[in-house]
């Protein structure tokens, strides 16, 4: 049923977290350990995709995440294609399928997609030939998945383990895919207590279905966690009726020295990127001790390199 | 069915003494996961090598890798040390075919170039599709080629060869 | 031409008839039951022995996407496959391109379903011009030129000022409005049930308050000028609730749901399919429950298929960017009974609900079996199972959610006017 395993249940595809097995979550997070030296010795990188096309398809533009996805396929040895489709043939008005059944023909391996509708991947998904894998590097509100296994590599690396940690992720849960990504992983891996902060009109109707702790008051929400992780709030909805001002939002659900105070001492301070400073994490924090966004990034490649050796291998 | 084999500790000791007349202390002793490694591990004691033992996980140097996959469980590589121009004890348990032994030596070109590299396996059972050979081996054993040789370590930190 | 439909199960709400009889079809009319008028010699003799006959459905809501949509579906098409499906009258949306907001586009449209062969086609006219919301349409001269009732069908109609104005027209000369409740304002951007599951996707969510929110409205409206309303696809539980406790107040008031409504929910969204994209959205599992028990006790009155056929390139493509809507005309009365045989509701009652019902609520004739009616009648098989799939589907529009289902319940023969317009291959 899962549409990203195989029948004897290896990765398939990596569409979203939702519903991943706990054993695979670990197996990724496991492999990009092994991966993580690759970028510091003589030779940056290893044959393992040698020959394999990979193709970033971006309908949505992101320099970032795409480079990422970029290097990860180059220090596999995997050939990268980038197409930055917002800026081609969407625009001649060509189907989706047009696109990815012409590239197929061009005997790819592997589609990276971003895209700016929720399931976008999963349509991809269902409808390329059996060989093709698809990662899913941000679809709409939904899912960005390799970007909350790094988030969870990074929790790893500095907490040691899940099963006894107090996790709060801030702001703008109604329009963030990472945060569902995150959410799902996190619960997935036995965190005991996850929680949302936010005001009422950026978290989603019943989230709380999702496993979360709900919290409106960065006190009582920082209250006590290891790790808290703050999401991006987008330019266009600090002003108008979700929120009425930048300043405002940052007074109750920004980071600040003296909120992050009521965390644990040792809690560890996560952003997706690019932040915006003053707006959810005031730049003392960001450039803190307690930050580890730069290491998010350093770790988002050799976890992007782990998902797609799991993927390419063992399918020709 | 598995037939009975000396003992892997014996074996390890008559390997070490093999190596042990033109040893260079300054050699750096790595194994291949995950037999290779306990070998190294009894080889590095047997011969007071001063430097750490490096672990080579070769499972993103496979060449059926696109056929089988990735191995469920790859390891981290560990080589603590820079390896240009040095002295290589390349260690693994049974030599076959040579092919992790050639992905082995990939792996290694990649964190740079070592001024020789010499191959000590516990059991050459034959079966070579490369041309490689080793330059100390504990036992040369012709094994059927539907056979497997194991290497096991027990409860007890002691390692058993067994044959299936 | 003369059609014996010989030793059947006829079914007739209306006249509470649930036995074995023969029905004797002469002149477009139903002339006899039970015995044969003296001196009739049928022209063709329908042997019914294990099947159920009943009036022809009435569906409330069939798009037939002409003028405009022709490459959706046309009007042959969509004919077809409701008299495929047991219709044999239908009303159909003003949706169109342009939408039926003048006389002669429903005299046009009228004069084309009549020369074809299927059911009885019943305009239902736009209630402002170009379905902008704005202007009023001239509501009786399109009553003139045959249109049932008065719809903005799904396009919005933002000012409120407009619509009281609609119902006090409307009212003056006892037009029917078809209005489907549903706020603009806080239904924009969404896509998906504002809940558990759209949350887990990132769908924007049409909260079920856009529906409450826009009843509250139209039933005060509807209190206040005395306006005939039919309130179209239903899909929450405090909708129902609310409609509900309307009637009981004595507000004459109509209200129905679609097919899919009855049998999925917003749970059946996991995996994106675009084909569940429709509206108004799938809601959760406690609406899709309170709407099988309104259904029950009477709280709708009619059930309805939304026929939205649509072309396949408007579903391929992810969920957000594809066109709502389902084609359903061929499953109104299989899912019908399914729900019947789910809530162990008695056939009779559940064919009441696509049949005489309905005509009720569209005011026209059919829906009945009575001696001296149009023959409009329907014969099925009850127990007969096949599988939706695009080549059982007679509709342009493959678009079902319940694409590769097993289905129970076929129908065999469908009489329109006393011809015979379908017959089961």
């Amino acid at each position: 049923m899962n549409p990203q395993l195989t029948a004897d249940g290896r990765l398939r595809h990596l569409l979203t977290l939702d519903g991943l097995p706990r054993a695979i979550l670990t197996q990724i997070l496991d492999t990009a350990e092994s991966f993580m030296d690759v970028g510091e010795r003589e030779v940056k990188k290893v044959p393992l995709l040698r020959g394999k096309s990979i193709f970033n398809l971006f309908f949505e533009p992101s320099t970032r995440t795409r480079t990422t996805f970029e290097i990860a396929a180059k220090r596999l040895s995997a050939d990268v294609v980038n197409l930055n489709i917002a800026t081609s043939s969407q625009t001649k008005g060509e189907a989706i399928l047009d696109t990815v059944d012409n590239l197929a023909a061009m005997h790819a391996d592997m589609f990276i997609v971003r895209h700016s509708q929720s399931g976008a991947a999963h349509f991809i998904a269902r409808n390329v030939a059996p060989h093709i894998s698809v990662v899913n590097a941000g679809d709409g509100r939904h899912a960005h998945p390799t970007q909350g296994l790094l988030d969870m590599f990074t929790i790893r690396r500095y907490k040691g383990a899940f099963h006894n940690l107090t996790v709060a992720v801030v702001g703008d849960v109604l329009h963030s895919r990472v945060a569902r990504s995150q959410i799902h992983a996190l619960t997935t891996l036995g965190v005991p207590e996850v929680r949302v902060i936010g005001p009422k009109t950026l978290l989603p109707a019943g989230v709380e279905q999702m496993g979360v702790k709900v919290f409106h008051n960065m006190e009582q929400g920082l209250a006590g966690c290891d790790v808290v992780i703050m999401l991006r709030l987008q330019n266009e909805r600090m002003r108008g009726a979700l929120l009425p001002s930048a300043q405002e939002y940052f007074k109750f659900f920004g980071l600040t020295p003296e909120k992050l105070a009521l965390a644990k001492p040792d809690a560890i301070v996560m952003h997706p990127g690019p932040m915006n400073r003053g707006v959810e994490i005031d730049s003392e924090v960001a450039d803190g001790p307690q930050s580890v966004i730069l290491p998010q990034v350093t770790y988002g490649i050799a976890v992007r390199m782990a998902v797609m050796a799991m993927l390419a291998g063992g399918n020709s | 069915m598995t037939a009975s084999l000396p003992d892997a500790a014996t074996l390890i000791d008559a390997l070490a003494a093999a190596i042990a007349p033109g040893f260079d202390p300054d050699t750096r002793i790595v194994g291949i996961h995950t037999g290779g490694v306990w070998v190294a591990e009894r080889l590095h004691a047997l011969l007071r090598s001063p430097h750490p033992i490096g672990q080579l996980d070769i499972s993103f140097y496979r060449d059926d890798f696109s056929r089988i996959g990735l191995h469920p469980q790859v390891k981290p590589s560990n080589l603590p040390y820079d390896l240009e121009n040095r002295t290589l004890m390349l260690v693994d348990d049974v030599l076959h075919t040579g092919r992790t032994i050639r992905a082995a030596m990939n792996e290694l070109f990649d964190y740079g170039r070592p001024a020789s590299i010499k191959l000590a396996v516990l059991v050459d059972r034959g079966g070579r599709e490369l041309p490689i050979r080793p330059d100390f081996a504990g036992l040369v054993l012709d094994v059927p080629a539907h056979q497997n040789i194991n290497l096991s370590r027990l409860d007890d930190g002691h390692l058993s060869l067994s044959i299936a | 031409m003369k059609i014996h439909i010989r030793n059947g199960r006829v079914v007739d709400p209306l006249n509470q008839h649930d036995g074995i009889a023969d029905i004797y079809v002469a002149a477009g009319k139903i002339v006899a039951m039970g015995t044969a008028p003296a001196d009739f010699h049928a022209n063709r003799v329908i042997d019914a022995s294990g099947l159920v006959v009943c009036p022809g459905l009435v569906d409330l809501s069939v798009r037939l996407r002409e003028p405009g949509f022709e490459y959706r579906a046309t009007l042959e098409s969509e004919m077809l496959a409701a008299a495929a499906g047991g219709v044999t009258s239908l009303a159909c949306p003003p949706d169109t391109d342009p939408p039926l907001d003048e006389p002669g586009l429903v005299e046009m449209l009228k004069f084309r379903a009549k020369n074809l062969p299927g059911p009885r086609v019943y305009p239902l006219g736009a209630l402002t011009q170009k379905l902008e919301g704005k202007l009023l349409t001239e509501m009786a001269e399109l009553t003139e030129a045959g249109c049932r009732a008065f719809t903005q069908a799904d396009a919005p109609l933002t000012d409120t000022q407009v619509l009281l104005r609609a119902m006090e027209y409307a009212a003056t000369f006892d037009f029917s409005l078809w209005l489907r409740p549903q706020d603009v304002s806080l239904a924009r951007g969404g896509i998906a049930h504002d809940g558990a599951i759209a949350s887990r996707l990132g769908l924007p969510g049409i909260p079920a308050l856009a529906e409450t929110v826009a009843l509250a409205t139209i039933l005060q409206l509807a209190r206040a000028t005395g306006a005939r309303v039919h309130l179209s696809r239903l899909s929450t539980r405090d909708g129902i609730a609310m409609v509900r406790a309307a009637k009981a107040q004595g507000l004459a008031v109509t209200c129905d749901v679609a097919t899919s409504h009855v049998h999925l929910c917003e749970n059946d969204l996991v995996g994106f399919d675009a084909h569940l994209h429709l509206t108004p959205p799938l809601r959760a599992l406690r609406d899709r429950d309170a709407i099988r028990e309104a259904l029950r006790d009477g709280s709708i009155d009619a059930l309805c298929s939304d026929h939205t056929p649509v072309d396949e390139d408007e579903k391929q493509v992810p969920f957000g960017e594809s066109s709502p809507g389902a084609s359903g005309v061929e499953l109104l009365l299989p899912l019908t009974l399914k729900w019947a045989r789910d809530m162990g509701v008695p056939l009779i009652q559940a064919i009441d609900l696509v049949s005489w019902k309905p005509a009720q609520i569209l005011g026209v004739p059919g829906g009945h079996l009575s001696v001296g009616s149009y023959a409009d009648i329907c014969v099925f098989d009850e127990t007969a199972e096949w599988q939706v799939s695009a080549r059982a589907l007679m509709s342009q529009g493959k678009n079902t959610p319940f694409l590769d289902q097993p289905m129970q319940g076929r129908v065999r023969y469908t009489i329109i006017d006393g011809h015979l317009d379908f017959e089961a291959p």
